[in-house]
């Protein structure tokens, strides 16, 4: 009876502290985005990534649908070349899509949001995205209303 | 001036050797780890001794620190006008950092003193050498499976007081504050990486586990046999564990967070 006892309350407590595990992998943290593995890649080229982070998510109209995968400097284009996982649901994006750097909110992370064009062939795995628009360096921006305001 | 240098030496000697007698005791019980199959009942009523009955006070604590950080975080997020990050604020904090050292520093008071003491007392009692003039190791038959119980519970320990805790800040955010549900968690799914966060927090709980119980065994097997010895052995365990866990927290906080 009293080995009973032991065995049945240690089969709780570990099969609690698992259920625990669970609820931390399901429910805290985002476990279900490492299951979308089939994805394919393109590239796109920045003149100026700010704030961008590997793992960003990229979007389409506010859809994610894809995140950043890798971000290095390109030293023949002198550009940041930024990487971008897709998932393979989403493969009808048109060749001439255009790729931008946002912020969500005014202090927000930094994601990049894709506007498909028109043309009638899709990306594909390896495609490079031609048209970019850098994200906005805030610096920059003061800058130039400073001179503005100089120049008046 | 020749005084103190030798000092200085004595205490220098002393510390080594006890690092020296600390690390060939873990050797020996590691080496020892089979009893804790051949020898399972033994293992099972120290998991429960040291597992089960940590259990309350660890989801009691953890509900409480959850619970804290909702209020906290919500009086520092509304500021900005950002009180559905809630989520995220709260099971950050508990999963990379609350969750394994606080359950580590309970487990240090609750289970780590316990085992000092009743090692100490064997110790004392001179049922340690008793029981190596039977010729039963007490290694196997005493140190494994109170090692491995404390290795084995201190992981599922935390893993508990980090869901309670989300629970906790659940409770204060959603039902009394009155952040959205659903932002609560689309928030918190948002920024916990489950590589990065939340097996990085298992895997200090799990360094604290071991840690903590070799330095619990460890001080009641190198306990002075006399009461103020068991006494000073006691207090050395919760003290030393907690200074370890949080010397340990911050440089496995700099390896794993950069």
């Amino acid at each position: 009876m009293k080995l009973r006892y032991l065995e049945v309350s240690v089969g709780l407590f570990v099969l609690l502290g698992i259920a625990a595990l669970f609820y931390l992998a399901i429910q805290v943290s985002n476990i279900a985005e490492y299951r979308d593995r089939d994805t394919y890649e393109v590239i796109a080229f920045f003149d100026h990534i700010g704030g961008l982070k590997v793992r960003a998510p990229v979007t389409v109209s506010g859809v994610r649908i894809g995140r950043v995968s890798r971000i290095a400097y390109d030293p023949e284009r002198f550009q940041a070349r930024v990487t971008l996982a897709i998932q393979s649901g989403t493969d009808f994006l048109p060749a001439d899509t255009q790729a931008s750097i946002f912020t969500a909110g005014l202090l927000g992370e930094q994601y990049i949001a894709l506007e498909p064009g028109g043309d009638f062939e899709s990306l594909a795995h390896g495609d490079e995205i031609l048209f970019t628009q850098s994200a906005l360096v805030l610096e920059n921006m003061i800058g130039r209303v400073l001179t503005n305001f100089s120049s008046d | 001036m020749i005084d103190f240098l030798a000092n200085l030496g004595r205490s220098g000697l002393h510390w080594l050797s006890l690092l020296g007698r600390a690390s060939m005791f873990l050797f020996r019980v590691l080496r020892a780890q089979d009893a804790v199959v051949l020898r399972y009942r033994l293992t099972l009523a120290e998991l429960y001794s040291v597992g089960v009955r940590s259990l309350l006070i660890i989801a009691v604590s953890g509900l409480f620190v959850g619970m804290v950080l909702g209020y906290q975080g919500y009086i520092t997020l509304v500021k900005f006008g950002a009180a559905e990050a809630l989520g995220g604020a709260v099971a950050l904090s508990l999963v990379r950092e609350l969750g394994p050292v606080v359950t580590a520093l309970l487990f240090a008071g609750r289970a780590g003193s316990a085992l000092t003491a009743e090692i100490g007392l064997m110790k004392t009692t001179e049922q340690l050498s008793a029981m190596e003039m039977m010729a039963v190791d007490p290694y196997r038959r005493v140190f494994a499976p109170r090692f491995f119980a404390g290795f084995l519970s201190m992981p599922l320990l935390a893993a508990i007081f980090s869901a309670v805790g989300v629970m906790g800040g659940y409770i204060v955010g959603v039902g009394l504050l009155g952040v959205d549900s659903g932002s609560y968690f689309s928030q918190m799914q948002a920024v916990t990486d489950w590589r990065e966060d939340v097996v990085s927090g298992v895997i200090k709980s799990v360094v604290f586990g071991f840690v903590v119980t070799w330095i619990a065994i460890f001080q009641g097997f190198d306990a002075e046999p006399t009461s103020e010895g068991i006494s000073r052995a006691t207090t050395q365990t919760v003290v030393i564990s907690a200074l370890a866990v949080l010397g340990l927290d911050f440089i496995l906080t700099g390896l794993m967070f950069t």
